[in-house]
């Protein structure tokens, strides 16, 4: 299938969405939530949103792309879209990253940098509130205020291990990812792959020493 | 578990086909019969639909209407609609949370009374409004709260606080 992104002719397999072809053909679009195994997209992030030509603005993880398509990545609506859904991401995330874990190859800060978006200081109406993080496991430390709910942990542990420890809990402001009742991950069915840390963009999930998992 | 409740799931997952789409059918039904949603009540859900417990306990904290505490034996329910907050809901509220020292969805350590809030009544005339045990305590003050106990503890005076205006 012909179509084309930024004026580049691309081809790709039917059915295959916008994303992974134009990540294929060296094209960048940013992405958080997306996992190319999956077979429905997520949708979460808002932030690989692309316009399609006489079809308006929609999120490339989840549209499949179409004969004679034309892509276009770096309009105006799409990156004021792109741009405010990082802010909105980063309005709930604490910038901690001179002590994260994840520092050095964080998707986040990764992804914040190629949008050129800075920190909001106004989109948050109320501090957050602080959550105790989840150390109980003796591979890896589950940190819920890192989280920026991409689900893609839940996507592994649900779908490819069939583990079933994780899933998102309460709502809104108070949305988490959580195990059974909130319970410690040592005393959750967890079988201690390490799958849902590898996939982790931030540093919510991360392994308590990075020598120790090579062994296992 | 105990067995009383086993009775309750043996009951309730009968009418229920074992769907994921019955979930929160189920959980409302559960709910209905025992008060509350207790650890195995969700476990037991998530057992029979073959879904896992994180998920349904997901479902649950995602929904206002499930509780995860059980009730107690007085249950107070403030509301918190807009006439009863205009007219100093949350004072009452307050004022509760205060005399029985939990917060709201709690209950007290002796299982005596559980307090809850909600949206809207619907006697907003009346505002603010406590329901205690389905009886209506109209135009609520912080300072009637101590009051409202002292007629719980009498047993005869339900009839007298209903109509207290």
């Amino acid at each position: 299938m012909d179509f084309s992104i930024d004026g580049k002719k691309v081809k790709a397999k039917k059915g295959e969405k916008i994303l992974w072809a134009a990540l294929d053909a060296g094209i960048e679009i940013p992405h958080l939530c997306a996992i190319r195994e999956a077979e429905n997209a997520w949708g979460a992030c808002r932030l690989c949103f692309v316009e399609i030509e006489g079809r308006g603005v929609v999120t490339s993880c989840t549209e499949p792309v179409g004969e004679g398509m034309m892509v276009h990545t770096d309009t105006e609506r799409v990156q004021r879209l792109r741009k405010r859904a990082m802010e909105l991401i980063l309005a709930d995330h604490p910038m901690e990253c001179k002590t994260c874990p994840k520092r050095g190859d964080c998707e986040l800060l990764k992804w914040m940098k190629f949008l050129k978006v800075k920190v909001p200081k106004n989109l948050r109406p109320f501090p957050k509130e602080r959550l105790e993080p989840d150390e109980s496991h003796p591979l890896f430390v589950l940190d819920p205020n890192k989280c920026i709910l991409c689900g893609k942990c839940i996507w592994v542990c649900k779908e490819k291990i069939r583990a079933d420890v994780l899933d998102f809990a309460y709502r809104g402001y108070n949305m988490r990812i959580s195990t059974f009742l909130g319970k410690p991950i040592a005393q959750s069915p967890c079988i201690g792959c390490g799958e849902c840390v590898k996939v982790c963009p931030v540093g919510a999930l991360y392994f308590k020493d990075k020598e120790e998992i090579k062994e296992v | 578990m105990l067995d009383e409740e086993g009775e309750v799931f043996k009951e309730v997952f009968s009418y229920f086909p074992a769907r994921r789409r019955y979930l929160i059918r189920l959980l409302q039904t559960v709910q209905q019969k025992l008060g509350y949603l207790s650890e195995d009540a969700m476990k037991e859900v998530a057992l029979h639909l073959g879904i896992s417990e994180a998920e349904t306990f997901g479902v649950a904290t995602f929904y206002n209407q499930f509780r995860f505490v059980p009730l107690g034996k007085h249950h107070i329910v403030v509301c918190m609609g807009t006439a009863c907050h205009t007219m100093g809901g949350q004072l009452v509220l307050d004022g509760f949370e205060r005399e029985l020292d939990v917060k709201v969805g709690g209950i007290t350590p002796d299982h005596e009374y559980s307090l809850e809030r909600v949206g809207c009544i619907g006697c907003c005339t009346k505002a603010p409004v406590v329901l205690i045990n389905n009886i209506i305590h109209p135009k609520m003050t912080p300072y009637k709260v101590a009051e409202v106990f002292a007629g719980l503890r009498d047993k005869g005076s339900k009839s007298s606080e209903e109509h207290q205006e």
